[in-house]
């Protein structure tokens, strides 16, 4: 099946330039003509998910592929992993440290919001070696 | 309506085809094309960047000329407030109203007016609670034409009010008619900061017919009006204005916030800084927010290309006028129109200006070739082959506008 394939580095503790993958990723949707709803999700869904990484990974890598009838995105870090993922799904939940929530990030709904926002929804994390966290965002209603 | 008899033209004999203005147009619109600058007015939202930028005075803002009023026996001026932003020490807006009288027109309405009649039925939809937050003003019409070309899933944040001159313009229309002066014999003009706004009222954008019969440029009739001033100096003025402060600080950056008497609301300004509160309000970071005013102009409507002076220094004496007028001097139930009647009639489309084929298995194909030509480009946005950027550069091949060799620097 025809697909898209994007690549993009996320830099580590980089405020600056966090959200730009998804900004491009956003662009290229809106090119593809996706439905507004989509790419809203994919915007919430993703911008989180770096933002996710520049705080708690140290960066990673966004890679995705855009179907007719989906995008998948694969957000991969090798930053400390997640001890426990069901009690990091939980809203409000968050380890992210003072100087971040200082910043107004770190509200603990990153996660969930990920999840609610998208199709799919997977996490991978192995303490001490990283994360993957793999959605999937269907264009259909 | 064409847009390129609206919003912006090129003196062909001043372009030197230098890339000032495509480096800086925030819609990716222009292109240099045999040594040309070319407006792709599809994707043209008005804002007059273009007009900032150029070097060579080549890109003129469209707007009709002062002498077209008299094509009219009865002629209403209609000025932005930020006219009074262009005079040094007004002790009386009354002096620049009384002017316009002189220059030939037969009633003045100030725009204003329309601002704080928006204002409170902002007010009253807010209180109601029924409207998405954050909410986005839709006073800006290049904000407005830039959401909906590029920000489709905000235009459900935007509010459905028409824009405080198009209040004012059918409101003068309608008092000279209740005069009962003849329809064909009213010219009802708005007195412009920008050639966003020509475009917009000369097509009723959110409405079926455009409120205005011309609409003319703050810079034409300063100089116009600096001349009859001086004369009236020492005259009795008619008292004219019956407006307050708070609609003519809708002029600036941050006025048309302080009308909602809320304070949870972010004022923006400059495309670039409107761009970047448009995305963030996608990632849906910004969900805390009630009102967001944007503002495509620095400093808002006092910094439109149409104007004279300096933004900053009409930001002052915008502020300063907070002395000479009354804090509100309009409300709805003394105009006793419906409340529909600040509404839109009819609500503006998005606009799929950027999507490459409707067919989205070509569109996908065309992505990836897109992606394949940027590959291998320099990735130096020199702009040599008159795209703004290699991204552009590589869209424009893609879509078969232009040729690879155009890239001097592979």
């Amino acid at each position: 099946m025809t697909a898209l394939h994007l690549e993009f580095d996320v830099a580590g503790n980089n405020f600056v330039s966090a959200g730009s993958a998804s900004d491009e990723v956003k662009k290229t949707l809106k090119m593809l003509g996706v439905g507004a709803q989509f790419v809203r999700k994919v915007a919430i869904a993703m911008y989180e998910g770096e933002i996710n990484m520049v705080i708690h990974a140290g960066g990673g890598k966004a890679i995705v592929d855009i179907y007719p009838d989906r995008i998948v995105i694969v957000l991969e870090d090798k930053g400390p992993g997640i001890p426990d993922i069901e009690l990091a799904m939980k809203d409000g939940y968050s380890t992210a440290p003072e100087a971040i929530r200082n910043l107004g990030f770190g509200a603990g709904m990153g996660l969930p919001n990920m999840k609610k926002y998208t199709d799919s929804f997977k996490i991978d994390s192995v303490v001490g070696e990283g994360t993957t966290v793999t959605m999937t965002v269907n264009f259909a209603a | 309506m064409d847009k390129s008899l609206h919003t912006v033209t090129l003196d062909y004999d001043k372009c030197k085809g230098c890339i000032a203005c495509m480096k800086r147009c925030p819609t990716e619109a222009i292109r240099v094309r045999n040594g040309k600058a070319k407006v792709h007015y599809d994707r043209c939202i008005g804002c007059g960047e273009c007009v900032r930028m150029c070097p060579h005075q080549a890109k003129l803002p469209a707007y009709d000329p002062f002498e077209s009023i008299f094509k009219y026996k009865y002629r209403i001026a209609v000025p932005a407030p930020s006219l009074f932003g262009q005079f040094n020490n007004l002790e009386d807006v009354n002096i620049v109203l009384n002017a316009l009288l002189e220059l030939g027109f037969d009633d003045v309405f100030e725009v204003a007016r329309g601002a704080e009649l928006v204002s409170e039925e902002t007010r009253n939809l807010m209180r109601e609670g029924k409207l998405k937050k954050p909410i986005i003003s839709s006073a800006c019409p290049a904000v407005l034409e830039l959401i909906m070309m590029r920000y489709h899933s905000l235009m459900s944040h935007v509010i459905d009010l028409v824009s405080p001159a198009d209040v004012a313009l059918r409101l003068a229309r309608e008092k000279a008619e209740q005069a009962g002066i003849p329809k064909e014999d009213i010219g009802v003009f708005f007195i412009s900061p920008c050639p966003a706004k020509v475009y917009a009222l000369k097509t009723g954008m959110g409405l079926k017919n455009p409120p205005a019969d011309g609409v003319l440029s703050i810079g034409e009739m300063y100089f116009k009006l600096l001349g009859v001033m001086s004369q009236l100096k020492d005259k009795p003025l008619k008292n004219l204005s019956k407006t307050g402060i708070l609609g003519v600080r809708w002029a600036a950056s941050g006025g048309e916030s302080l009308g909602i008497y809320q304070n949870r609301y972010l004022a923006a300004d400059g495309m670039e800084n409107i761009n970047n509160v448009l995305k963030a309000m996608e990632d849906g970071t910004l969900n805390y927010i009630d009102f967001v005013e944007l503002g495509a102009c620095p400093s808002g409507c006092v910094g439109g290309v149409l104007n004279v002076e300096n933004p900053f220094v009409a930001r002052v004496r915008i502020r300063a006028l907070r002395d000479k007028l009354p804090p509100v001097a309009n409300r709805m139930d003394e105009v006793k129109k419906d409340r529909s009647f600040y509404h839109w009639e009819t609500k503006p489309e998005v606009q799929d200006v950027y999507k490459l084929d409707s067919d989205f298995k070509v569109a996908l194909e065309k992505m990836q070739k897109i992606e394949e030509i940027y590959k291998d480009l320099p990735h130096l946005d020199c702009g040599g082959c008159g795209a703004p950027s290699c991204r552009a550069f590589a869209e424009d091949v893609a879509r078969g506008e232009t040729t690879c060799d155009m890239c001097t620097r592979r």
